[in-house]
């Protein structure tokens, strides 16, 4: 019975690439499907807020898209900026993240075993608060009476409160404190693998330690650089809960842009179309990435 | 290649290591001690190498061989002494800035440059114009036979052409002093022997002096012209290879380099030509005609190498060097067999004879007695 049976049922191969396939094709590919659908459809004030796309009736069937949606991005200028802006940020963030991460995890890498588990640690802890919270305290800390205006007044540095929260700076403070680790923890885990001996070897020939560094860490580092930086763009790109708190008026991204239109406006088609623009301009770093993973997995 | 290595350099160097050194010493390390902590890895080690030489640290892995060879690099700095070479001083000089060059045991080809950029790399650090470097890397790549490989990287490469690379962009810098650390460790052995020749032949025609590192006495005596034996961060003996095989002025060389049959016993006469041993071990006294100095009663050791075993059948008429016992094992190696002799008192001597005839019949069986005689030069009395 069961040996009949074997033969209709897939080998256990199969199966095992079947669950991550299936969970992509659930929370992946049908989601992604029904928003490139929305985002066709034009808005109505009904319960689902959008036309259907096809009607079949009288033996005809009508397919009607609507490209709308997009026109309206693209011509209007709140939404070219909104990318623009988020695209910067995200960039600026992401070096900002590369410049502080890259000395931390050189020197996580370099210390000794048990010092690098506790600094290791160190860095993984804060995240076992929740995000949310973290990001709250920041606006403690910024704010014009907050911590930090409060110690720098205290010390005499200033007599104005520096104006910091609802700026942009307060968001590029925000994305690095939370989005660091994710730099941190890739460069380390390609740093610690460098061979010692290849740095020697490099003094050996003449480079100074800092040459060395520039010629042999640095490149040998650069899949640890590609992946970390993905890990900060692409999210922060989307980001909407930072500029949210800690952004003002001027803080024009992308992720709060697509809130508005889906929850104050409840223009569910231009969100989707903002989405599908978002996703698009995501999938070039994307691909770059996976290009450079696959690279190292040689 | 129709001699070897090491008898095409024995006129320059000499192979009577009981004179002193002739030449104007190239490289002098003069009392040089390494601590880490509380570890002694290199304790006063005094050495001087002549320009041209190819010279072998040869030790057992911990003897301070390989801290040794840091040192000269400035990879480390010693804790007391001196490095001098070519008449400077290295203590203030950094690994950079020595005209030093190092072949790294794993070789540290840097990955992700192609086989000429690695070679071109150290050229480039001494701001060598861009023609030149072309032109130097070419002609080095040449010289290693790997000018057609100049574009690939290194894990596209084999072991034995990684080694010649690492070879390459050492050499391309013109180094005064080279060192070689284990170069033959992350070969094959077929390979290996190979190479040790064709890494001799490539020295040579460059004519640079070069310390080499290695745990394997093969590889030190094929590739070097003299060799210093190390143990526990001192150096036991130094010497051309001959002078170190043949006469060995302590234990620890004696079964170091080849295995040797060590007898143990006091003198019992002393005269100026020769000395006669008494060993418990052995029925007969060994009789010595060479390089003896001792006094009667003196507890010495007996070392006789195992080709220097003469196997019979029949009891030798001399009065000494000679005992018997009976053939235990015969390890049967084709161009010459190892005979396992179980002596009277049990003690067992290894004999190597070499297989001259074809058939079986002459020589020593299993379980058969058999004599074992030595000559009066055969025998190294040691005292240390």
């Amino acid at each position: 019975m069961i040996g009949k049976l074997k033969k209709y049922l897939p080998e256990g191969r199969t199966l095992v690439i079947a669950i991550p396939l299936v969970w992509m094709l659930l929370f992946f590919l049908i989601p992604f499907a029904i928003v490139l659908k929305i985002s066709f459809s034009e808005m109505m004030t009904a319960i689902p807020p959008f036309s259907t796309l096809w009607k079949y009736a009288d033996e005809m069937l009508n397919v009607k898209l609507n490209m709308g949606n997009y026109l309206f991005l693209l011509t209007d200028d709140l939404y070219i900026s909104a990318y623009i802006n988020s695209v910067k940020m995200a960039t600026l963030s992401t070096v900002f993240c590369l410049l502080i991460g890259y000395p931390m995890a050189y020197s996580i890498a370099n210390a000794s075993p048990t010092v690098r588990n506790i600094l290791l640690l160190g860095i993984v802890l804060p995240s076992w608060t929740s995000f949310l919270i973290r990001i709250y305290a920041w606006i403690g800390i910024l704010k014009n009476n907050g911590l930090f205006n409060n110690f720098l007044m205290g010390l005499g540095v200033i007599d104005q409160p520096l104006i910091i929260l609802n700026t942009n700076i307060a968001v590029y403070i925000g994305i690095v404190y939370a989005y660091l680790p994710f730099m941190i923890l890739p460069l380390y885990t390609n740093l610690v693998k460098h061979d010692h001996t290849l740095l020697e070897a490099a003094y050996d020939l003449g480079a100074r330690p800092w040459k060395s560094f520039l010629a042999i860490t640095i490149p040998l580092s650069f899949p640890g650089i590609v992946a970390g930086s993905m890990l900060i763009f692409i999210p922060v790109v989307g980001e909407f809960v930072i500029p949210e708190l800690l952004g003002g008026s001027e803080t024009l991204m992308i992720g709060r842009v697509l809130w508005q239109e889906f929850f104050n406006n409840r223009d569910w088609p231009v969100a989707s179309a903002v989405a599908i623009i978002m996703l698009l301009l995501l999938a070039i770093p994307v691909a770059v990435f996976h290009h450079y993973q696959s690279k190292e997995a040689l | 290649m129709t001699t070897t290595p090491e008898q095409k350099k024995e006129p320059s160097i000499g192979a009577d290591a009981s004179k002193p050194f002739v030449l104007k010493p190239f490289v002098e390390i003069i009392n040089i001690s390494k601590n880490f902590d509380n570890f002694v890895a290199v304790s006063g080690i005094n050495l001087q190498i002549a320009e041209g030489e190819i010279f072998a640290l040869l030790g057992s892995s911990g003897c301070g061989k390989s801290t040794l060879l840091r040192m000269l690099a400035g990879l480390e700095t010693p804790t007391t002494g001196e490095i001098i070479i070519d008449g400077q001083d290295m203590a203030s000089i950094p690994p950079f800035k020595r005209p030093i060059n190092m072949m790294f045991q794993s070789y540290a080809l840097f990955p992700h440059m192609t086989v000429e950029k690695n070679v071109a790399f150290g050229l480039k650090q001494d701001r060598v114009p861009k023609k030149q470097i072309k032109e130097r890397v070419m002609e080095i790549l040449k010289l290693v036979e790997m000018e057609a490989y100049a574009k690939r990287k290194s894990h596209q490469l084999s072991g034995g052409q990684m080694q010649r690379v690492a070879l390459a962009r050492i050499l391309v810098k013109r180094p005064k002093l080279l060192l070689l650390d284990e170069p033959m460790a992350a070969l094959d052995k077929k390979l290996r022997a190979q190479m040790q020749i064709e890494l001799v032949d490539i020295l040579e025609d460059v004519g640079v002096t070069c310390i080499m590192v290695t745990h394997d006495q093969e590889e030190a005596m094929t590739m070097a012209s003299r060799i210093a034996v190390m143990d526990k961060g001192s150096i036991i003996q130094t010497g051309p290879p001959s002078v170190v095989y043949e006469f060995p002025n302590s234990r620890f060389t004696a079964e170091f380099i080849g295995s040797v049959n060590l007898f143990h016993g006091k003198i019992v006469e002393d005269a100026a030509d020769h000395a006669i041993i008494r060993c418990e071990e052995i029925e007969n006294d060994v009789y010595i005609d060479h390089g003896v100095t001792g006094t009667a009663d003196m507890l010495v050791s007996v070392a006789i190498r195992p080709e220097k075993m003469i196997v019979t059948h029949d009891k030798p008429d001399e009065k000494y060097n000679w005992t018997q016992g009976i053939v235990e094992d015969i390890v049967y190696l084709g161009s010459f067999s190892t005979y396992y002799v179980k002596l009277t008192n049990g003690k067992r001597a290894i004999a190597t004879q070499a297989n001259l005839n074809r058939t079986i019949h002459e020589r020593p069986t299993w379980e058969q007695k058999v004599y074992l005689s030595w000559l009066p030069v055969s025998g190294v009395m040691l005292t240390k």
